[in-house]
């Protein structure tokens, strides 16, 4: 099997040009290759972008970090600057096998805005925001506004992703990613919770949560979020929130699993959150 | 399009294609056909190769990707005729039944055993995850990893 042709592009100026002319960015080609092999999408060329240096770096900024479009997923977890996103780290580390994880990229995983992105999980927990370049400005829009449903980005004809920027959440977070599905390695989630928990005096502080592969985007379940606040974190205080968050997510059956199955796993993912409450 | 890299410690300059894929590229115009094409999609790990001692899968790897770089087959693991104590130990302890994974297989666990050379039998299964085996049932497999990395020491 062959694939379209691939350019390289000399520089980040030349990388716009060549994707406003209908070439296709690629960095690591673990969903693209997939879906060029299924013919589900047939790009006239691919713009080979995963050596340019201007989309490479990670870096501590003031007050987060910056996660360079072409970074995979494996020198995000062994870069020094996200050992202050520990919840990042949880999620990228379940991320299908290491050799995936070698070609792979953050940028890749919100670009291609699937439901289940584990990358995308943290990105919606921390608010980070998407650098986009284009052939007329730069502009920077947060991850949920970027989003849009499944496969679709706010990214405009000739734009690509430049960077990512994740704020560092406040201190005491307490981190918590876990996905259910059938296998261990290269699993595709059937649901999947990511959380940040503040606790104080035995109650949470604050809560936030996301889920993904339950609903069109990952989602965050705002209400269930607020009603967390002055809980203690046991499994008699989750479950009273159980039916609440099973009712927020709108998820669809597929080959993975049915609706009813996903909005009841969410519900229990929930009381989970108890294994907080002893780390 | 000219393409030149390093393949199993050799340099090579080839015309391709562009858009040819690495496991192509490899068994096809290079011969070497040790490297198995099982999913063709990133589920299976028959044709990890190691790019600059990293895993990659040579079925989502495009050949202008490994320009410049440093490609190890399982042909590079026994260059000279003897095996690779990797090799030796799949053999021993029947880590191989049909073949078809085990190229993948024994290059994942040299990575892993490059990275960490006394791995746990749990970070064995934990880094070759990525690569089915219908066969063996995994048992022979993490034993021959944990085998070869004792004799190593």
């Amino acid at each position: 099997m062959d694939l379209p042709e691939i350019v390289r592009p000399r520089d980040l100026a030349d990388a716009v040009r060549l994707t406003g002319e209908g070439g296709k960015p690629l960095v690591g080609g673990t969903d693209l290759f997939v879906r060029l092999r299924k013919g589900a999408e047939r790009p006239p060329f691919l713009v080979y972008v995963g050596e340019l240096p201007e989309l490479r770096g990670i870096h501590e900024t003031e007050g987060g970090v910056e996660i360079g479009a072409a970074a995979t997923h494996v020198e995000i977890l062994s870069a020094p600057a996200t050992a202050q996103l520990p919840i990042l780290r949880l999620a990228l580390a379940t991320i299908g096998s290491p050799a995936l994880r070698h070609m792979g990229t953050l940028g890749g995983n919100v670009v291609n805005a699937s439901p289940a992105g584990d990358g995308l999980v943290p990105l919606y927990l921390l608010g980070a925001q998407v650098n986009v370049v284009g052939p007329a400005r730069e502009r920077s829009l947060p991850v949920e506004e970027f989003v849009l449903g499944p496969g679709r980005t706010a990214l405009q004809p000739g734009e690509l992703i430049r960077s990512l920027t994740i704020p560092l959440p406040r201190d005491g977070a307490h981190p918590y990613f876990r996905k259910v599905g059938r296998r261990q390695a290269l699993l595709i989630a059937v649901a999947s919770l990511g959380a940040l928990v503040w606790v104080e005096d035995g109650a949470v502080r604050e809560a936030r949560l996301a889920l993904g592969s339950v609903a069109p985007t990952v989602l965050r379940p705002r209400e269930v979020e607020r009603a967390l606040v002055g809980r203690p974190l046991t499994v008699e205080a989750l479950a009273e929130l159980r039916d609440a968050l099973s009712s927020a997510v709108r998820p669809i059956s597929d080959l993975r699993a049915s609706a009813d199955y996903r909005r009841r796993v969410s519900g229990n993912l929930l009381l989970d959150l108890s294994s907080l409450a002893s780390g | 399009m000219t393409l030149s890299f390093r393949v199993n410690g050799r340099p090579v300059t080839v015309d391709v294609p562009p858009g040819r894929r690495l496991l192509d590229l490899l068994r096809e115009d290079l011969g070497l056909t040790g490297t198995k094409e099982g999913c063709g999609e990133g589920e299976c790990g028959a044709c990890t190769v190691l790019v600059d001692g990293k895993p990659r899968l040579a079925c989502l790897t495009a050949a202008i990707q490994v320009e410049g770089r440093d490609v190890l087959t399982i042909e590079g693991l026994a260059a000279s005729g003897q095996l690779h104590p990797l090799q030796e130990a799949f053999l021993a302890t029947a880590g191989v039944q049909c073949g078809f994974c085990t190229p993948g297989l024994i290059l994942a666990a040299h990575a892993l055993l490059a990275e960490n050379p006394s791995p746990t039998a749990d970070e064995v299964r934990e880094y070759l995850s990525g690569n089915l085996c219908r066969c063996t049932g995994y048992e022979q497999v993490v034993e021959a990893v944990l085998r070869a990395a004792e004799r190593r020491r």
